[in-house]
C-alpha cells in the first residue's frame, strides 16, 4: 500500500514522499480508505454467507430457506442487521457492565485486524508483511479473549460454560494449527503470505498440499484445527444449543449479538483464505508459470489482466473452501468435549509434530539431491514435476472421483433427483 | 446467588467445586417442559435429578367427569405424538368392561393405523436424538417423512395430531377406498429412506462415537426400574406385549422384536443397552412396524368397522378392567373401574415415560452434561406423557 502512495506522490504530485510532508497525512488517508473497504468488505462477506449457508441448509434439510428479501432472499442478511439494530441492547442487572458491553468489540476486532494481511490476488493486500502469518496466527487469539470475557461477564452459567469451553478449545487447537503452518514455511521458506503464494504454482500438482504426503496431511489437520478455531461443527462446543442454550452469547442481544456472528461467517473467510495461501497455491492462475510472472516483473510490466484472473482464482478457492465448511456444517453431529481435547492432544498434535520433522527431512533431502532445482515451481518434465503429478493423481484425483461417484449413488438410491427448479 | 443458595437449601446439600445448574423447564433440549437439577462439576455430572409435574393437566381426572366416550379426546392428549396407543389402550379397557368383541376390519385398521403412528413416533425421537447430539439435518428429514404419515392418517381419520379415531367397539371411520395405494407408495418410498438414514447419521462414525458405551442400562437394572419398550428390549431382551400377550389383530401378523446387541459395535466400546443400541432398536423397530403395516393391507378383511352392539349410553357393570398395549413409548396400561353409572369410577394410566424418568438420576452420574441431553434423548420421554 505504501509504494502505491509513494508511486502516486512521485508520478501524479512531483513531490519526494521522504521530503514532502503532506506525505504522512496522505498516508493516513490512505490506511483509512483501506480500513473502511476491508471492514466493509469483512462485513458484507459475512453477511451474504449468512444467506448463503442459511440457502444451502435449506436445500441440504429440504426446504427453501429466506428466499423474500430482494432476489433470491439475498439482502435477508440487511433486514436481519437492520432488525438487530433496532432491537434493544440489552444488558443483564447482575453482569459486568463494562466487560459484557466490550467482548464483543474483542472478538470483532481479532476477526478484522487478519484482513491486513490476507492476500485477496496478485499484489493485493494490505501490507505484504514479512511475518504474515505470524500475524495472523498471533490476532485471531483476540477473539478467545472476546469470548471469554463475554462468557464471564454474562453472569449466566451457560454463557461460563460456553465461555470456557471456548477458551479450552481454540488455545488447544491452536498448537495443532501452528505446528502444522510449519510444513508450508518450510516448504516455501517464508513467513510472507505471498512469498508462501510464489513458492507454488498455478496447476494443482504444482500446490503445496499434493507435494508431499507430509503436506497433504498437514491440510486435514489445519483445516480440522481450523474448524475447531472457528467454533464450527463438528467442534461447535462453545455454542451447542442442544446443551448449554446458545453458550457464550446466551445474554447477548441486538447488534451486540450481531457482531459475534458477523465474526463467526466473516472467519469463514479467514480461515478459507489462510488454508487457500498454505496449501492450495494461493492466486497463482493456472497455465500462467512463476517465469513468466517474474519475466513480467523483470519488465515491470504485469497485465492487468493478471490481477484480476488471480483475484478471481483466489477467490474462487475461497469460495469452495467455505462452501465445504457449510456442508461439513449442516451433515456431521457435534463431538463432546473430552473427544474434542482427545483428539487434539492425542492424535492432532503428535502427529503434527511428526509432519513438521518429516517435511523438514525431506526438504533437506530433495536440497541435497537436486540442489537449487529444488526449490520454488518444479520444470516441466523433470523428476519432481513428475513425482508431484502422481502424487497428485493418488492423493487428488482418487478420493475426488471416489466422492462424487458415492455421492451420485446417495441422491439416486432414494430416487431423489439433482434438481434446481425450486431454489 | 440468592437462587443458588435456595436450590442449594432445598435439596439441602451444598459442596465446594459443585456447582447446580437447573436445566429446564424452558431448556432447547428436554423434550418438553421438564426441569433437570444438574449437580455439576465442571462439565462432569454428579447427578441429575429430574422434576417432573409441570406439564400435570390431570387428565385421568377429568377421565371421572366426562362420560367413557367423551374421555377418548382427551386420551390423546396424553401422549400427543402417539396418540393412536392411548385411544387404543382406552378403548381396550372399557370395551373389556362392556364385553364387546371388536370386529376383524376394525382390529386392522387400529392395528394400521398404531404401526404408522409408531414409525411417527419413532421418528420424532430419532430426529431430535440426533438434534441433541449437534446434527441439524436429520431432524427435518424425519420431520417430512412424519409428514407424510400425518397425511395419510388424515385422509384415515381426519386429523393430524389428536386422533380420536379408536373408539369403544372399532374405529370411527371406515379406510377410504383410495387409501391403500397411497400408503403402499409411503412404504416403499420409506424403506430407502430407512437405508438413507443410517448412511446419513445411524452409521455416522462421531454420532456412534459419542453414544457407544453411554449411560449403559444394564438388563437387571432395567427390570428393576420398570423399564418399559424399546428402553427395555435395547438392554438386550425380547419382551413386546405384541408377541408376549397378543391383543388386536397382531397374532395374524409375522414380525421380529428388534432389541438390543451392542449395535456400535465392540471395537467402538458397544455395550448391550447403551445409547446407541436405544437409538438403533428404534431404527429396526420403523422397519417391522412398515412390516406390519405390509401385511395388514394384504390381509385387509371386509366387514364392518365397528362393533354392532355398542350402546349408545354406554354404562358397564360396575367391575375394573386392565389394559395393556405395546406403545411407541413402551408399555401403556389403563386401568378403569366401573361403579355401573355412565362414567367412570377411576381411571388410571400407566405410561412409558415416566417410568424412564425415575432411572435418570441413578444414571446421571459421572456422565457429562452433554450426555445427559443425550440420555434423555434415548430415553424418548416426552413431557405430556409423564404428567398426564
Amino acid at each position: 500500500m505504501k509504494e502505491l502512495i509513494d508511486k502516486i506522490i512521485v508520478e501524479q504530485l512531483g513531490h519526494d514522499p521522504q521530503t514532502w510532508p503532506m506525505a504522512q497525512g496522505l498516508y493516513l488517508v490512505g490506511m483509512m480508505l483501506v480500513g473502511v473497504l476491508l471492514t466493509t468488505f469483512g462485513a458484507i462477506f459475512a453477511g451474504l454467507l449468512s444467506w448463503w449457508e442459511r440457502r444451502i441448509a435449506a436445500r441440504i434439510q429440504s426446504r427453501i430457506g429466506p428466499n423474500r428479501v430482494g432476489p433470491q432472499g439475498v439482502l435477508q442478511f440487511i433486514a436481519d442487521a437492520l432488525k438487530l439494530i433496532l432491537k434493544e441492547d440489552l444488558i443483564p442487572t447482575d453482569s459486568d457492565h463494562i466487560l459484557f458491553r466490550i467482548a464483543p468489540y474483542f472478538v470483532m476486532t481479532g476477526f478484522i485486524l487478519t484482513f491486513v494481511v490476507l492476500p485477496f490476488g496478485y499484489h493485493l493486500s494490505a501490507t505484504s508483511m514479512n511475518v504474515g502469518l505470524f500475524y495472523v496466527v498471533s490476532i485471531t487469539a483476540l477473539v478467545v479473549v472476546g469470548i471469554l470475557i463475554s462468557g464471564w461477564a454474562s453472569n449466566s452459567k451457560w454463557a461460563l460454560f460456553g465461555g470456557i469451553r471456548a477458551a479450552a478449545q481454540v488455545v488447544s487447537y491452536e498448537i495443532p494449527a501452528g505446528m502444522v503452518i510449519l510444513v508450508p514455511i518450510i516448504m516455501a521458506g517464508s513467513l510472507n503470505m505471498h512469498d508462501i503464494i510464489r513458492a507454488q504454482g498455478g496447476a494443482p500438482w504444482d500446490w503445496f498440499m499434493f507435494q508431499t504426503p507430509w503436506a497433504y496431511a498437514s491440510f486435514f489437520i489445519m483445516f480440522t484445527a481450523l474448524l475447531a478455531e472457528g467454533n464450527r461443527t463438528p467442534f461447535d462446543l462453545p455454542e451447542a444449543e442442544s446443551e448449554i442454550v446458545a453458550g457464550y452469547n446466551t445474554e447477548y442481544s441486538g447488534m451486540r449479538f450481531g457482531y459475534y456472528f458477523l465474526a463467526e461467517w466473516g472467519n469463514l473467510w479467514v480461515m478459507s483464505a489462510v488454508l487457500t495461501t498454505l496449501f492450495l497455491g494461493g492466486w497463482q492462475v493456472p497455465f500462467v508459470s512463476m517465469a513468466k510472472l517474474t519475466a513480467w516483473e523483470a519488465a515491470g510490466h504485469v497485465p492487468l489482466w493478471y490481477y484480476l484472473a488471480s483475484a478471481a482464482v483466489f477467490t474462487l478457492k475461497v469460495l469452495v473452501l467455505v462452501n465445504i465448511i457449510v456442508w461439513i456444517r449442516w451433515t456431521f453431529p457435534r463431538i463432546r468435549v473430552d473427544q474434542m481435547m482427545n483428539l487434539c492432544w492425542k492424535y492432532l498434535v503428535p502427529i503434527g509434530m511428526g509432519l513438521v520433522v518429516l517435511a523438514a527431512v525431506t526438504e533437506l533431502l530433495s536440497y541435497q539431491l537436486f540442489g537449487e532445482a529444488a526449490k520454488g515451481q518444479a520444470k516441466v518434465g523433470s523428476i519432481r514435476d513428475t513425482l508431484h503429478f502422481a502424487f497428485f493423481l493418488v492423493a487428488g484425483l482418487v478420493p475426488f472421483a471416489a466422492f462424487a461417484l458415492k455421492t451420485r449413488r446417495n441422491i439416486y438410491i432414494v430416487g431423489d433427483r439433482v434438481d434446481l427448479s425450486n431454489w | 446467588m440468592a437462587l443458588d443458595q435456595l436450590v442449594m437449601t432445598k435439596f439441602g446439600e451444598t459442596a465446594g467445586e459443585e456447582m447446580i445448574l437447573n436445566m429446564g423447564p424452558q431448556h432447547p433440549s428436554t423434550h418438553g417442559v421438564i426441569n433437570f437439577v444438574v449437580h455439576a462439576d465442571g462439565e462432569v455430572m454428579k447427578k441429575a435429578v429430574p422434576q417432573v409435574g409441570y406439564l400435570h393437566r390431570a387428565i385421568e381426572k377429568i377421565g371421572e367427569i366426562v362420560t367413557y366416550p367423551g374421555f377418548m379426546p382427551y386420551t390423546d392428549r396424553i401422549d400427543y405424538l402417539a396418540a393412536m396407543f392411548a385411544n387404543e389402550g382406552y378403548a381396550l379397557a372399557v370395551e373389556k368392561l362392556l364385553g364387546l368383541t371388536v370386529p376383524p376390519r376394525a382390529q386392522y385398521l387400529r392395528a394400521i393405523s398404531c404401526e404408522l403412528n409408531r414409525i411417527a413416533s419413532h421418528l420424532i425421537s430419532l430426529g431430535s436424538m440426533a438434534m441433541d447430539i449437534g446434527a441439524v439435518t436429520p431432524f427435518p428429514y424425519a420431520l417430512r417423512e412424519r409428514e407424510s404419515i400425518n397425511d395419510l392418517l388424515e385422509a384415515l381419520c381426519g386429523a393430524r395430531l389428536t386422533y380420536n379415531f379408536h373408539r369403544i367397539g372399532g374405529v370411527g371411520f371406515d379406510m377410504p377406498d383410495d387409501w391403500t395405494p397411497l400408503c403402499r407408495k409411503w412404504l416403499d418410498h420409506f424403506d430407502r429412506i430407512l437405508d438413507e438414514w443410517d448412511r446419513l447419521i445411524s452409521f455416522n462414525e462421531i454420532f456412534v462415537e459419542r453414544l457407544a458405551g453411554l449411560a449403559v442400562i444394564p438388563l437387571e437394572m432395567a427390570i428393576n426400574y420398570g423399564l418399559v419398550g424399546p428402553n427395555l428390549r435395547a438392554s438386550g431382551i425380547e419382551f413386546d406385549l405384541r408377541k408376549a400377550h397378543p391383543y388386536g389383530a397382531y397374532p395374524d401378523f409375522d414380525f421380529k422384536i428388534p432389541f438390543g446387541k451392542a449395535y456400535a459395535g465392540a471395537y467402538r466400546g458397544g455395550v448391550v443397552g447403551d445409547c446407541f443400541d436405544r437409538f438403533y432398536v428404534r431404527v429396526l423397530e420403523c422397519r417391522e412396524s412398515v412390516s406390519i403395516v405390509r401385511q395388514a393391507l394384504d390381509k385387509f378383511p371386509p366387514g364392518e368397522f365397528m362393533a354392532p352392539k355398542v350402546p349408545r349410553k354406554i354404562k358397564p357393570e360396575a367391575g375394573e378392567a386392565q389394559s395393556r398395549i405395546e406403545a411407541a413409548r413402551g408399555e401403556m396400561a389403563y386401568y378403569v373401574v366401573s361403579d355401573g353409572g355412565e362414567r367412570a369410577y377411576r381411571v388410571r394410566a400407566r405410561t412409558g415415560s415416566f417410568l424412564a424418568m425415575g432411572i435418570i438420576e441413578e444414571l446421571s452420574k459421572g456422565l457429562m452434561i452433554a450426555d445427559l441431553v443425550a440420555l434423555i434423548a434415548s430415553l424418548d420421554v416426552v413431557a405430556p406423557e409423564i404428567d398426564r
